[in-house]
């Protein structure tokens, strides 16, 4: 817990085979994870719009993570790859905006590691917990 | 703002039904479900659910080649702004293109908390000062830059050529780190609360800033902030576009341009031409280089073809029939370059030459540059191209 009190509100969009598995298995295993993460479950990290991410930022949210299937491994062959390469761009435009690089994490996380998807949103809360608050925030939808 | 008052201030009233404004529209031709005569006379007849729920409502391209034709005066383009801003306040957006990041990414930038980093493109090469009476205004190319670069738009040219023409000409202009978008697209897709955000917000700073002069490379920008601003925010400034001062400047020392041996043709942005009336100062200034030879395409100046979307909205298969029509006119001069003056522009029409390939339909593949990219490649000696 920070000074504040702030608890950070993240967004994660997982893929349907790997990342969303992984936070069921998570849950199935009983593992504790921090409950600021909301979950949305995409067929595949590939389809993540640029627009998803930019609206998570207007509607207050302090980070927006994108988990698919690693690289190789992607259901789709290569949906995976077309999000790395989205989220290069929509790195240099959030960069433009002003926004820190960490409030948008890219990780791939299979459907066995239910362990390491606790571990990353753990890591994740505490890192945006040092950041403070998303200066994309505004009054009414914080 | 109600339907009645829509009407009122764009004088819809004054309608004759004569059809013109369907005759003279570019989307009309490609998709006959859209026509603004048929727009008019709903908001005539009260019909609001039918205009602000209807899709056409935001395929308008807001061109002005109506507005121009119309014989009562009827303010259409103006018709249009203020029934999407109705339409917003129930829901309706229209399909933005790209999803809407762009419109998302102005909100965004509206937000009074966000520090910018838009500067960091600007090399030793350009002189910028951080005090003086000449603004150059930048707009959204910082952003475009990265999200266009996949169908090969350098978004950020027509700035670095701007700075590089002002520069010869003596001029260091001051750039604003803290600028925001101009909020065009916000104001032409129904958000006026965003739009009022940013003006506020880049009229503050300008006054802060204590400038003179704001020049700008952008037609959209120039635009907003010459017609819209002064409705809602103050701006002392003289506002001038990078082709007027050009025009203006041409006989000055400093601006010495080489021979450019090649045969080009100027596509008016709607902003620039129909919406500003400015056709001469960017022909003026081609016309100035050594060794140009100016071709006009078929549809010129008022009667310019649109790029075939604004703000960002509506982009579908008419846009891109329009498009291609647009290339192949320009294809036809027998022109080396298309030269423009809107980002925009030079936008659409790379995507369209992108989606449309050679093996898909006509050969639509022309060189596209803007006006201020292309005097910049002109200015001085070879050896002093950057990057």
């Amino acid at each position: 817990m920070n000074v504040n009190g702030f608890e950070p509100k993240i967004v994660a969009f997982t893929c349907n085979w790997c990342s969303y598995a992984a936070a069921d298995l998570a849950g199935t295993s009983r593992i504790h994870y921090p409950p600021n993460v909301r979950i949305i479950r995409v067929m595949c990290s590939g389809m993540v719009d640029p627009v998803y991410v930019l609206k998570a930022f207007e509607a207050g949210f302090d980070g927006v993570l994108i988990a698919g299937c690693h690289i190789g491994d992607c259901h789709y062959l290569s949906g995976n790859v077309k999000a790395q390469d989205r989220i290069a761009t929509l790195r240099r435009l959030l960069h433009t905006l002003g926004l820190e690089d960490e409030r948008l994490r890219l990780e791939w996380i299979s459907a066995a590691e239910g362990s390491g998807f606790a571990e990353t949103i753990k890591e994740y809360v505490g890192q945006l917990k040092q950041l403070g608050p998303s200066p994309c925030r505004r009054e009414a939808t914080a | 703002m109600t339907l009645q008052d829509v009407v009122k201030e764009t004088r819809a009233f004054y309608c004759l039904e004569c059809g013109k404004c369907s005759g003279s529209c570019p989307i009309s031709r490609h998709n006959p479900a859209y026509s603004p005569r048929v727009m008019v006379e709903n908001a005539l007849m009260g019909l609001e659910n039918d205009l602000v729920h209807a899709r056409e409502l935001f395929s308008c391209l807001t061109c002005y080649a109506c507005h121009l034709r119309c014989p009562s005066d009827v303010d259409y383009p103006l018709f249009i702004q203020k029934t999407r801003a109705l339409a917003s306040t129930q829901g309706e957006h229209g399909d933005c293109a790209h999803s809407g990041s762009l419109q998302s990414l102005a909100r965004l930038m509206a937000n009074p908390a966000i520090k910018q980093r838009r500067l960091e493109w600007l090399s030793n090469g350009y002189r910028a000062a951080a005090q003086g009476d000449v603004l150059f205004f930048v707009g959204c190319a910082p952003y475009f830059e990265p999200f266009f670069e996949d169908i090969g738009v350098n978004a950020l040219q027509p700035a670095k050529g701007s700075l590089k023409i002002l520069n010869s000409l003596g001029i260091e202009p001051v750039l604003l780190e803290d600028e925001k978008c101009c909020g065009h697209d916000l104001l032409w897709t129904g958000d006026t609360r965003g739009f009022k955000e940013l003006a506020e917000h880049n009229a503050a700073i300008i006054k802060k800033a204590g400038v003179k002069k704001i020049v700008f490379s952008c037609a959209e920008c120039y635009r907003t902030f010459k017609e819209d601003y002064p409705k809602h925010v103050s701006i002392d400034c003289e506002l001038q576009h990078i082709s007027e001062l050009l025009s203006d400047s041409m006989d000055k020392e400093g601006l010495r341009l080489r021979e450019v041996k090649k045969k080009v043709t100027y596509h008016d942005p709607c902003r620039l031409g129909r919406h500003l009336g400015i056709y001469e100062p960017p022909r003026n200034v081609l016309q100035a280089i050594p060794g140009i030879e100016l071709v006009e395409m078929a549809r010129n100046k008022e009667d310019s073809l649109c790029c075939a979307t604004s703000a960002f909205t509506n982009c579908d298969a008419c846009s891109k029939q329009i498009r291609v029509e647009r290339l192949l006119e320009a294809k036809y001069t027998g022109a080396e370059v298309l030269i423009t003056s809107c980002p925009k522009c030079q936008i659409h029409f790379k995507c369209a030459m992108v989606s449309k390939g050679k093996e898909k339909g006509p050969d639509v593949e022309i060189p596209v540059m803007d006006l201020a990219e292309f005097v910049a490649s002109a200015l001085g000696a070879e050896d002093e191209q950057q990057e």
